[in-house]
């Protein structure tokens, strides 16, 4: 019945929204207010500052750069591997990947161990051509878009590859049916039909792009980006010019992300294509060749990083300093890590907050999820609007929002202390995965059939047995998915982290970070295996735990 | 949250569920309008109308997952407008069958006792029954996604009957099944339906299904109801123009009224044939139309010394035992007409001529 139905929608709405409202919307509306707490007197101060024009400015040409760097690396990427068939096809499209299965933070040393001033592939080069001091410094904006190029081409990669996947091959036939030459027809058919997977990749690179802290936080140098200022103000205490500079790091995410709108306008087409082209084998012998050694040093590029991490975690803290490769090896780091208390804990810490802040997001987006999907009522645009936005703010101004509003109990605004308490992490894990574990339960729940659960009240199930044996059900492919996905960037989280830890609560990245600074890379490194080693795990045991139900 | 139904429905207390004036609006759009209809226990009613007549909202207002703006739905008398669909215990087949994808087909077919509190085995067991009278013994164990489109059918209406429903509701219940399947499949449902004792109210688009299957049909257009009776009565006696456009494909051709007779005027050829009234229609029309249907003409090589209205073959059809042309008369007028003969090519000048009729006559 409509009445009682809309009643319930609002039992299980209101409680969703108001959790959201207050932990999404309310922290950042706290640093906004913030930023005006003495007038304009702190944006004049932003505005008056060389050094934060200069961080925004350079900024969104990290940004911007990153974007074309990953386009350049992703769309001939996933053309090659979509359209062609060469020899060592398979292996390339295995390790493609790759990078994204990298922790932020730990991507960032590996590519100081490689490519830093004392790196393996820097002194190998330096060595050669007989150089007395290193051929590049990793510094800089070149440095930040490199690390970015490798970390986010998968995105343009991933989101290419699948558009090309759904291409219909009849309208590349159709289009050489009618006399197109394959330069004409890519320009005019295949390019236009992919371009929107082209933007989504590329809003998705951007946003990510314009938030990242870690590669200008190991690599900037002097460099100065809007999302170090702000922990930079933080922690020279100038809070109110953190405020000013968190919203203006989130309205630039904001103005890109309406850009990027505006621009993907008028798209009113689909891919819905079967696919089902064959792969071109290369004829020419030739270019085989050249395919198949450029196929190979792709694969190299892309599994140096892990494997220099995993070399490095085995050398001794110390001994590595003018050699090529680390002179001494040991077992020393893993046995540290696991008999000494205070190594120990990080690791312990990493895993409890992901495991809570992963439960959380399953329990909440999963009922956000179902309203979106199988309710209507007044306040779905909210409630959609609400998941979504966590995304389009970038990590350090959620946790810097979180900062300045859970700093002291006052039940009256709705404030509890929760800064420098264990809890504080988990909250904002939990708000970063929202979208994520969201998308990926209302995807599955979309594929559902909407009569399904007419079906079941209408043979007289109970809201409670509709849920537990037709909506779960459905929604468990996602519930798997996302939760998975939540609990690998909470495991290796950084970027909110380095605004909100305490020392009985870091995390994993933090203790790498620590390490580093003390110069002890063995240490680093071996936190860093076993953050990939845990990742690992958790996939395992997702895919294993699906397989058993499905 | 909900209690499951404790009463069991069934043929005993099965009553007649009735729509009495229901409408439904979304937004401006008026998807309902004020339609009223009846069926009895074990009578079959078939709601027929094109996409957007409102048909499916209908349903849905019957079943309880609409609830009308005004008018009520009763059952055997009761009031049950405001009960949810949890509560009323019919049995529903939806148009795509809304199987729960995850559930092998036993579980399917249970899942209302499920709700209802009944143990694994003894529902189990009486699934297993109602899966045989659909003539699927031994499927329980098989996955959804195995079963052909006509077994899918078969399961959706086995998961509705073995509740033992008050009435029975399908949506489209043939619209997925292939052309063959689907001719087998009209005498199956009508069999099972009568069977079951209980009220069946089907939507379907197409009027063949609801003359094969149906005791009655419902004209909907535009959420209004055009006529309700037998299909005799639909397709002899239509109420309207707009019922008798929708029903049988014959021209519609104006004539003036006499009564028991009309006179159909074409170029230059008048006619009288005997013509049928609507049921309780006004003794004349002012303005009237009667229906020509193929089988109601014939065709005739010469102008059968000028009683017959002349015109030009403009399309043949074979269509098994006859062939059906298309005569473009005078006036405008295009006929369809059966003939046993197939000697009559296009192009050629021949004269239609009325049967014996009796004609629908409607009013314009």
């Amino acid at each position: 019945m409509k009445a009682t139905f809309q009643r319930q929608s609002w039992v299980i709405a209101l409680p969703v929204i108001l959790l959201l409202l207050w932990a999404v919307i309310y922290p950042n509306a706290a640093v906004i207010a913030g930023s005006f707490e003495n007038g304009l007197g702190h944006w004049r101060e932003f505005a008056a500052s060389p050094a934060d024009r200069e961080a925004l400015r350079t900024s969104i040409v990290i940004s911007i750069a990153s974007v074309l760097a990953s386009l350049a690396i992703g769309v001939p990427l996933a053309f090659l591997l979509g359209r062609f068939e060469f020899p060592g096809r398979r292996l390339l499209r295995a390790v493609a990947t790759l990078p994204a299965a990298l922790p932020p933070l730990v991507g960032v040393i590996a590519f100081l161990f490689l490519y830093g001033e004392s790196g393996v592939v820097t002194r190998v080069l330096q060595r050669i051509l007989g150089m007395q001091e290193a051929p590049w410094r990793l510094q800089g904006v070149g440095a930040i878009v490199f690390v970015h190029a490798y970390t986010m081409y998968v995105y343009v990669f991933l989101f290419v590859s699948a558009g090309l996947e759904r291409f219909d091959a009849t309208l590349d036939e159709a289009a050489s049916g009618l006399g197109a030459s394959t330069w004409q027809r890519l320009r005019r058919v295949t390019l236009p039909l992919l371009m929107p997977a082209v933007a989504g990749s590329a809003l998705l690179v951007f946003m990510n792009a314009l938030g990242s802290f870690s590669a200008p936080y190991v690599f900037g140098g002097g460099l100065r980006v809007l999302s170090t200022q702000i922990l930079a103000s933080k922690l020279n205490g100038a809070m109110g010019l953190a405020y000013v500079e968190t919203t203006v790091l989130a309205l630039s995410a904001v103005a890109g992300l309406l850009l990027f709108r505006w621009l993907d306008r008028k798209r009113k087409y689909t891919l819905a294509g079967k696919g089902g082209r064959s792969r071109r084998v290369i004829q020419s012998r030739r270019i085989q060749i050249f395919t198949a050694i450029a196929a190979g040093l792709i694969v190299v590029a892309l599994v140096l990083p892990h494997l220099m991490v995993v070399l490095v975690s085995f050398a001794r803290d110390g001994a590595w300093t003018t050699q090529v490769l680390p002179p001494e090896y040991t077992l020393e780091n893993y046995r540290r890590l696991f008999s000494e208390s205070e190594l120990w804990r990080p690791i312990t810490n990493s895993v409890s907050m992901a495991l809570i802040a992963t439960a959380a997001n399953l329990v909440v987006c999963f009922l956000a999820a179902y309203l979106i999907v199988f309710r209507r009522f007044k306040a779905r645009g909210l409630l959609e609007l609400l998941i979504a936005l966590p995304w389009a703010i970038p990590a350090t101004a959620i946790a810097l929002g979180l900062a300045a509003t859970f700093n002291r109990n006052d039940l009256l605004t709705g404030r509890i202390l929760l800064v420098g308490t264990f809890w504080i992490l988990p909250l904002a894990y939990f708000i970063r995965d929202i979208p994520l574990v969201a998308s990926a339960v209302e995807s599955s729940l979309r594929q559902m059939d909407a009569s399904l659960e007419d079906a079941a009240r209408g043979l007289g199930a109970s809201w409670l047995l509709t849920m537990r044996r037709v909506i779960l059900p459905a929604a468990r492919p996602g519930l798997v998915a996302g939760g998975l996905l939540a609990a690998v960037t909470a495991v290796g989280e950084f970027v909110a982290s380095v605004v909100l830890y305490t020392h009985s609560n870091r995390p994993i990245s933090m203790e790498i970070l620590a390490q580093l600074r003390a110069l002890a890379f063995g240490t680093a490194a071996a936190y860093s295996v076993l953050l990939i080693f845990l990742v690992l795990l958790m996939t395992l045991a997702a895919r294993s735990f699906e397989e058993r139900l499905a | 949250m909900t209690p499951a139904p404790k009463a069991r429905g069934g043929v005993a207390n099965a009553g007649a569920l009735s729509l009495n004036g229901v409408t439904r609006r979304f937004g401006d759009f008026t998807a309902v309008d004020d339609v009223s209809v009846e069926v009895g226990p074990g009578e079959l009613l078939a709601i027929v109308g094109a996409s957007g007549s409102g048909k499916t909202t209908t349903l849905r207002i019957a079943a309880g997952y609409e609830s009308p703006d005004s008018g009520t739905v009763t059952l055997g008398g009761m009031d049950i407008t405001r009960l949810p669909p949890e509560r009323r215990g019919f049995g529903m087949v939806f148009q795509h069958y809304a199987l729960f994808p995850h559930m092998p087909v036993e579980d399917n077919v249970a899942f209302g006792l499920e709700a209802r509190g009944v143990g694994k085995s003894e529902r189990l067991a009486q699934a297993r029954a109602a899966l045989a009278s659909v003539g699927l013994e031994g499927a329980g164990g098989r996955a959804i996604q195995s079963l052909s489109g006509g077994e899918q059918q078969r399961v959706a209406l086995a998961r509705a009957l073995v509740i033992e429903p008050r009435a029975l509701l399908l949506d489209e219940p043939l619209s997925n099944l292939d052309p063959t399947l689907r001719q087998a499949m009209r005498d199956d449902l009508r069999a099972m339906l009568r069977r079951v004792g209980v009220p069946a109210l089907f939507v379907t688009h197409d009027q063949e299904d609801a003359f094969a299957i149906a005791d009655r049909i419902a004209l909907l257009r535009k959420g209004k109801l055009l006529q309700c009776g037998t299909p005799e009565e639909l397709y002899h006696a239509p109420v309207s123009r707009e019922v008798a456009a929708f029903i049988g494909r014959g021209a519609i051709v104006p004539a003036v009224d006499r009564g028991g007779t009309a006179l159909v005027t074409i170029g230059s050829v008048s006619r009288e044939i005997k013509v049928i009234r609507p049921k309780g229609a006004a003794a004349r029309f002012e303005d009237a139309y009667v229906v020509m249907r193929p089988d109601a003409l014939e065709l005739l090589r010469d102008s059968a010394g000028g009683t017959a209205w002349r015109g030009n073959v403009i399309n043949r059809r074979f269509a098994g035992g006859v062939v059906v042309y298309r005569v473009q008369l005078a006036d405008a007028v295009t006929v369809d007409v059966e003939s046993t003969s197939g000697v009559t090519r296009e192009d050629e000048t021949v004269g239609v001529a009325p049967l014996s009729g009796p004609f629908p006559i409607v009013p314009g």
